[in-house]
């Protein structure tokens, strides 16, 4: 029976698995977050770098998956926040977490002139022109004699062991100096991590999220239908790269060495990242999680067999590709009708008597 | 009161002019047919009004604001809103989403109004049913009810509607065009592009010929599709 003239229709989107899904993640993050009272520094330091390869996933997953701009370039904004981290501490004196804040702000600036260049081009010509971009970048930052030119640079003790809340932690912890540094960066990159995933998450429930997947399915159309496809994809870059500078920057915190090829690696931070987002699942927000942690298995376990781990990496991702185009998570949520973080809207109908 | 005014329009793809010095008005709350054979740059015409396609020459006016320049989102905003003759759904999204972007962004309502407004439109338009079904799963029938539904999820003035009745059967095409004349009552100004023009003649005040890009009838269906023109290059064609 059709329902009367009257009826009154709302929109639902939670689900009693994803408010158990939302509960289980807090749990989650409060036991990551205590893992520096009891695990070693070696496990500590492997995570930091499973958190922010997952956050930087995440970011090109937005980028790509969802906003169509497959940038092969994003390792731009991981050396540029890299680099501005050292010109914040080294020659503007700043706290290291300050200056990791702040990082996000001035790539933001950075972002929005390189998009203007890159949005004129399209598909294919938009990947190598980030990429053309990124590698001005890197020139452009071995320019400056005093982060090091070509060679690169360091981070000295005194900057950072002079952290925010370092005596804190080794007095919390009764760990030496360098253990207490791993647990600031072990933080920050937790913190940035789950930021990243909700981020991800609060946009693509938006209306720019309706937007991006409307434009996904036909830019045409979208636009036919008020999209503004150019400032959504904007928005998108921006925040990215907003991102994507603050986890450079924390990278190189950790690192505390930095050098032109390093920070401004095609291979280090956008190659992998394109693995982990493909083997995973482009296009949906648990993919990159998936993806990361099977990129962090390989790495531990292949990582010592040179070149044929990247012979697996690259099998790996043909046979995901090939078998599996929707990534390993797609696979098993199409199965399965899996979804832990609910973006659909559903139309309830109520009639009103 | 002319709520759509072209001027002098013109619009060619190398040699081919699909759109020569075409000019007509538009009247608010009026049903304009448009037929003509293939290749006589009647999708064009939509896409030089949607704003998909930008014209070499010539002026469009809605409510008597020029905006020739205006870019696709912006003229959907102003009030114009089209059905593609290919469906064109977003796939991944329910039938019901694909209306919720369009109030969103064409029509600037928060999701709430939005909701109700898509509900509405999805009873209307006998989608009710489909509401939460992937766009991709829909039959042919389904996919032009949606066109037509999305397209008034923006709240249009102007409604464009591209050979919305082609490829379905004889029944289906009598119910769509019972759903575009209770359409009609609500006040929204269709302009209609179609090749069954029993179809249209049912539902339109007026017609316009095109044929080879240049308008060559305008006026009252019954006289124009007497008219010996129409009659030698449109029939004529058909027979």
């Amino acid at each position: 029976m059709p329902p009367a003239a009257s009826a009154h229709y709302r929109i639902e989107r939670k689900t009693p698995a994803s408010y158990a899904a939302a509960g289980a993640a807090c749990v989650l993050v409060a036991v990551l977050a205590a893992i520096p009272g009891f695990a070693g520094r070696n496990v500590v330091e492997e995570l930091i770098f499973v958190y922010y390869m997952l956050a930087l996933a995440q970011c090109w997953n937005l980028l790509a998956g969802y906003a169509g701009l497959v940038s092969i370039g994003q390792q731009a904004f991981v050396g540029l926040g890299g680099y501005l981290l050292f010109a914040l501490t080294i020659i503007a004196g700043l706290d290291p977490l300050v200056a990791i804040l702040l990082c996000g702000l001035i790539a933001a600036a950075f972002a929005l002139p390189t998009a203007l260049v890159v949005f004129r081009l399209r598909g294919a010509y938009f990947a190598i022109g980030t990429w053309v971009v990124a590698e001005v970048y890197r020139l452009g930052f071995a320019q400056f004699k005093r982060l090091g030119g070509g060679t690169g640079t360091s981070l000295g003790p005194e900057i950072t062991n002079q952290v925010f809340g370092i005596e804190w932690i080794k007095s919390l912890f009764d760990v030496r100096t360098p253990a207490a540094r791993d647990i600031i960066s072990y933080w920050v990159a937790l913190a940035l991590a789950a930021a990243t995933l909700v981020l991800v998450y609060l946009i693509l429930r938006s209306r720019r999220g309706l937007a991006l997947g409307a434009i996904r399915d036909s830019e045409d159309a979208a636009e036919s239908v008020g999209v503004d496809y150019f400032r959504v994809k904007l928005g998108i870059y921006v925040i990215t790269a907003v991102a994507t500078g603050m986890i450079g920057a924390l990278i190189y915190l950790q690192n505390a060495r930095i050098s032109p090829d390093a920070a401004f690696s095609v291979l280090n931070w956008t190659a992998y990242v394109i693995f982990i987002v493909v083997i995973g699942g482009i296009g949906t927000i648990e993919g990159p999680i998936v993806g990361t942690l099977v990129f962090y298995l390989m790495q531990r376990y292949l990582a010592s067999f040179g070149a044929w781990y990247l012979i697996v990496l690259g099998a790996l991702a043909i046979a995901v590709m090939l078998f599996a185009p929707k990534g390993l998570w797609g696979y098993a949520a199409g199965r399965y009708g899996l979804a832990l973080f609910p973006i659909r809207r559903r139309l309830l109908v109520k009639n009103q008597d | 009161m002319s709520l759509l005014e072209i001027h002098g329009l013109r619009k060619c793809f190398g040699s081919v002019v699909a759109a020569d010095d075409i000019a007509f008005i538009v009247a608010a709350g009026e049903a304009l047919g448009i037929i003509g054979p293939n290749g006589a740059g009647k999708t064009t015409l939509f896409n030089l009004i949607a704003g998909g396609l930008f014209p070499d020459a010539g002026t469009i006016r809605l409510d008597g604001h020029d905006i020739t320049a205006a870019r696709p989102h912006q003229r959907c905003r102003a009030g114009i809103a089209r059905s593609y003759q290919i469906p064109r759904p977003f796939e991944n999204f329910t039938v019901f989403e694909n209306l919720l972007v369009a109030a969103v962004h064409g029509g600037r309502k928060s999701e709430a109004d939005a909701a109700q407004l898509c509900g509405e439109i999805l009873n209307r338009c006998r989608l009710l049913p489909r509401a939460n079904a992937l766009a991709g799963s829909l039959t042919l029938l389904e996919r032009k009810r949606l066109e037509m539904a999305r397209a008034l999820a923006t709240a249009p003035r102007l409604l464009l509607l591209d050979e919305i009745a082609g490829g379905l059967t004889e029944s289906e095409c009598a119910e769509l065009v019972g759903t575009i004349k209770e359409l009609r009552a609500t006040g929204v100004t269709i302009v209609w592009i179609e090749h069954i023009v029993h179809a249209l003649v049912a539902v339109v005040d007026r017609l316009i010929v095109l044929n080879f890009g240049r308008k060559i009838a305008d006026g009252n269906p019954q006289a124009v599709m007497s008219s010996a023109d129409v009659q030698q290059i449109y029939i004529g064609i058909e027979a």
